[in-house]
């Protein structure tokens, strides 16, 4: 149907990207975040609308046919996604985002005469690949399909130079030529390009891969809006790809850890390599009697929950232990490193999901000048954000990333699954000082046991 | 369209989405991401027009394809996005954390 002219069309289509900069601008601040989303939604409805009332197109009952099916299978899994699954979903929705953005270029490239229209061509199947290829990976290693070490193996640099310099050549044939064989070699070499990128990424950098390849999805489709000469999908990709490429230096910061570092540090060898040695060194180890009693009888009690409490899905009980202790008066709050859970300010969903007030959770600038006042610092599954060597130890590999200061806190206890350092593979001298004790033990265990001994105080 | 409205177009929108997001707190980063990565399912726009185009059964196979990946990027990402921020929203702010949860329960 072409019921709306072209001036009316891109009208829409500029109410549609003024809708997604607004739902970009509402996810920055709690209050507006949810109406900011459902503003981007109405704006991804206009858009959808007016490209059925806009353009000429054939086969419109099988396009709403495939609308169906893909809605059918992704809004009952949106649905019921547990939230320590989050990043995982994230990740699948960017790759088959990655993925349609190839397949679109490639269908388009017959209509493409222009080199210039045909370099957009060869960009967006390209990084499309790659961000599918690599998502794919990323999910893996989320579910823990895949190692979630860094993956080597010998002669990967080589490899990984003949991809790109393949990449290269394939990508200038077919902007010389629009070779459609040509193009499919290198859609082939984009996904070859993704396994290598991600593969030796380690899991605790994971995150920060996600919310890259999150702004690549977003650059092939602006690329795809310059071949299909379409600006609302040019501005909505660049938008995702400018703001994804902030979003992922904010948490490259936070962690210390440059991007650059974290995609090719393997290759140097100076990646997050967790290392598995265990230590000998005598720690003191507690009871949940133990711990519970400290805990109970703290004025001020911060809690610092890690990867290891996403893990073990033990927010409700540690949310349970928090009620507990404010019963007994008890002053309790949650300390949050920006990059504490699977996926930065995963933990925030985590807790929110157990119902733990919003006000209760402290970010590290907020928290840590409050750790001298504290009786007991509860470090539950996290190591790496609590290590003080990320101040103390110039050459560690998280030296110069912030970290929460529990060593000020009165006392320091630690539940932790075993005494293997964390992903960074450097030991904690915090766990050897006098006043830390530890408790062993999968995280939610050790949880509702202190859980019980706190309500049998 | 001519280049240079092309360029005009993408240096702001770069300057925009770097604005928009420069100062968002760590809290929110999940769902920002989740955001973002729902605002580029709008590449079902460009899927549509080249189903919509297709003549051969094949390509109008890999077309339909898209489609389907593209809305599952779009319809996803923005029902995911809405129940994680569901959960950041609904209750009222400035009572004490001893309230914790009377709700969790």
């Amino acid at each position: 149907m072409s019921v709306l002219g072209p001036g009316l069309t891109a009208l829409f289509y500029l109410v549609a990207a003024v809708c997604f900069i607004l739902a970009l601008k509402g996810l920055s601040s709690p209050r507006t975040a949810r109406r900011g989303n459902a503003i981007g939604a109405a704006g991804a409805l206009v858009a959808v609308v007016t490209v059925f009332l806009s353009a000429k197109l054939e086969n419109i009952p099988l396009i709403i046919a495939a609308i169906a099916v893909g809605s059918a299978v992704a809004v009952p899994v949106a649905r019921r996604v547990q939230m320590t699954q989050m990043p995982q979903l994230v990740a699948l929705f960017n790759g088959v985002g990655g993925g349609a953005a190839a397949l679109v270029a490639v269908l388009e490239l017959g209509h493409s005469e222009d080199p210039w229209v045909r370099l957009a061509v060869v960009f967006t199947m390209l990084v499309g690949a790659v961000s599918f290829a690599g998502s794919a990976v990323t999910v893996g290693k989320l579910q823990e399909l895949i190692s979630t070490r860094p993956l080597l193996f010998p002669g990967m640099p080589v490899v990984m130079a003949a991809v790109v310099l393949g990449a290269v050549a394939a990508g200038g044939i077919v902007v010389a030529t629009g070779s459609v064989g040509w193009a499919v070699a290198l859609m082939v070499l984009g996904l070859a390009a993704g396994l290598l990128l991600v593969l030796p990424v380690g899991g605790a950098d994971v995150p920060i891969v996600i919310s890259l390849l999150n702004a690549f999805t977003g650059l092939a489709v602006a690329a795809s809006g310059i071949v299909l000469g379409n600006v609302l999908l040019l501005v909505a990709g660049t938008l995702v790809g400018a703001s994804g490429t902030i979003l992922t230096k904010v948490m490259a910061s936070a962690m210390g850890r440059g991007v650059t570092g974290i995609m090719f540090g393997a290759f140097r060898g100076g990646s997050t390599a967790g290392s598995t040695v265990q230590s000998d060194r005598p720690v003191r180890s507690s009871s949940p009697e133990d711990v519970a009693v400290q805990l109970g009888y703290a004025q001020r009690v911060v809690i610092v929950p890690g990867y290891g409490l996403a893990v073990a899905q033990g927010q409700h009980t540690i949310a349970e232990l928090a009620i507990a202790l404010a019963a007994r008066g008890v002053e309790v709050v949650f300390a949050i490193h920006p990059v504490a859970g699977r996926m930065p300010g995963h933990m925030n969903v985590l807790l929110a999901e157990a119902n733990v007030p919003y006000e209760a959770l402290k970010e590290l600038e907020e928290a840590n000048p409050e750790f001298p006042n504290t009786d007991v610092a509860l470090i539950v599954g996290a190591n790496d954000v609590v290590n003080p060597a990320a101040k103390s130890t110039p050459g560690a590999p998280i030296y110069g990333m912030p970290i929460l200061e529990v060593a000020q806190a009165g006392q320091v206890v630690f539940l932790k699954r075993s005494m293997r350092p964390g992903f960074a593979g450097i030991e904690n001298e915090l766990l050897f000082d006098p006043k830390t004790t530890l408790l062993f033990g999968d995280a939610k265990d050790s949880l509702t046991r202190v859980l019980g001994a706190v309500k049998a105080l | 369209m001519d280049p240079i409205t092309l360029l005009t177009v993408v240096v702001l929108a770069v300057f925009v989405g770097f604005e928009v997001v420069s100062k968002v707190t760590s809290k929110l980063h999940t769902p920002l991401m989740s955001g973002a990565n729902a605002i580029h399912g709008i590449i079902l726009v460009g899927a549509i027009i080249v189903a919509g185009q297709a003549s051969d059964p094949w390509l109008l196979t890999i077309a339909l394809t898209a489609v389907v990946l593209a809305t599952a990027n779009l319809v996803g990402g923005f029902v995911v996005t809405d129940r994680m921020l569901e959960m950041f929203g609904g209750r009222k702010p400035a009572r004490p954390a001893s309230r914790a949860g009377e709700d969790s329960k």
